[in-house]
């Protein structure tokens, strides 16, 4: 069976009792929801003058991305689609105020009254069909349009997402535009399988400078190139000789793999996003013969 | 449920032209202690709809608050208005009860202060739906 819930079941299905009590008993599932919430706060860009605004958090689940909000000392107004997911929520005392609803059917808020918006791995479920009613299309389209109306001119929305494939990616943003957005995605660590993270940054109103997409962590100016130009490229080059090229080509002398091959893979997983210690004057120095 | 969150939320059934304000109707309202933050006032003052807001609280049991919305000013200076307007804010909670929408008197029930905005696809619905299409 996939993994991804998506394919799995409906999310007010999906996300039942036992998956709730998941995000609280898991401090895995804690710590990497209230880090892609810690950024999605940061990619919102709010003013740094302390005053609280008044967020909203969409596909708010038990109150964990919440919490996140809480502590940068925002008011928020959560919304969720999972009865049980909610009940954990009120368990955890969280101090936003919650709604239970479907994103697929229009937010139902007034407009121009919210801040911000953040959603952590939300959106892409706007995407699935699970009843026949459904038309993700049609779903995308009430999300994106009441969100546009209920957020303040310049107000910045930031979703974390995990699209199945860059056709969604793709259909995700289109939508987005359509309704009146300016943005783009800001991809962390693409080099990383495990660490790569997708987030839609979107802002109300036209384009303008303050509209333009933050750079993802982890990334450097050439090598930020998409990964299906990458892709081809590779596809092009693999010849079928290249099939009975010896699997290691690396050649170990006495001396070893020497200082610069060290600085070179130390320089690969540090694009991965992994902690490397610091290159020093002791990196891949040689131990003395008595040691 | 807050009512600063009710004076936020309006009816998202298709086709309703105005959604705001939902009608209260409270079994059971609780109080919370809230912290008071005055930059967060000041800044959500001007987006509350003063009517709507006073007579949310009204059903709710409060009748301390004026009916006419005072100037921004007195934020800085009415200590008493402002520990007012908070409690009304932030500190009443709707627990169990029930919101209608104005035009077409559909029920979102509220349970343990969460308030039920699905709209499960009835007749009516999906027949105003295909109109707005």
């Amino acid at each position: 069976m996939s993994s991804r819930p998506e394919l799995q079941a409906p999310p007010e299905i999906f996300y039942d009792d036992t998956e709730a009590r998941k995000y609280t008993s898991s401090s895995r599932i804690v710590e990497i929801q209230a880090k892609l919430s810690e950024r999605a706060v940061e990619l919102l860009a709010l003013p740094d003058d302390g005053v609280p605004r008044l967020l909203l958090d969409i596909g708010c689940g038990s109150g964990l991305s919440g919490e996140t909000l809480t502590e940068n000392g925002h008011q928020w107004i959560g919304l969720d689609i999972s009865q049980s997911m909610l009940d954990i929520a009120l368990e955890r005392e969280v101090e936003g105020d919650l709604i239970l609803g479907d994103m697929g059917q229009g937010l139902g808020l007034r407009p121009g009254v919210i801040d911000g918006a953040i959603s952590i791995s939300a959106i892409q479920w706007l995407c699935n069909a699970d009843k026949s009613s459904h038309e993700p299309r049609l779903r995308l389209k009430a999300f994106f349009g009441s969100l546009y109306k209920c957020l303040a001119r310049g107000a910045r929305a930031a979703f974390q997402v995990y699209p199945e494939n860059l056709a969604q990616r793709e259909l995700i943003l289109s939508y987005a535009m359509r309704a009146g957005f300016a943005g783009g995605v800001v991809v962390d660590f693409p080099h990383s399988t495990k660490k790569r993270k997708e987030y839609i940054v979107l802002t109300c109103g036209p384009p303008s400078i303050s509209t333009a997409v933050p750079k993802g962590k982890g990334e450097e100016g050439e090598s930020c190139s998409d990964d299906e130009s990458s892709g081809d490229e590779e596809n092009q080059t693999v010849s079928i000789s290249d099939r009975h090229r010896p699997r290691k080509k690396q050649k170990t002398n006495k001396k070893g793999k020497g200082r610069e091959w060290i600085l070179r893979k130390k320089e690969q997983m540090r694009r991965k996003g992994n902690t490397v210690p610091p290159d020093t004057k002791y990196t891949g120095r040689k131990r003395k013969a008595r040691f | 449920m807050t009512l600063l969150t009710h004076n936020m939320l309006s009816s998202n059934i298709k086709g309703v032209t105005n959604g705001f304000p939902l009608h209260i109707e409270a079994e059971k309202v609780v109080e919370k202690q809230v912290e008071i933050n005055h930059d967060f006032r000041r800044n959500i003052f001007p987006k509350i709809k003063w009517k709507a807001f006073v007579d949310a609280s009204r059903i709710l049991g409060y009748v301390e608050l004026p009916e006419e919305a005072p100037e921004p000013s007195v934020l800085e200076s009415d200590h008493e208005f402002l520990g007012k307007f908070h409690h009304a804010l932030l500190e009443l909670h709707i627990e169990e009860g029930a919101l209608f929408c104005p035009e077409t008197e559909r029920k979102f029930p509220i349970n343990k202060g969460i308030p039920n905005m699905l709209l499960r696809y009835n007749l009516q619905e999906v027949f105003a739906f295909l109109i707005l299409l």
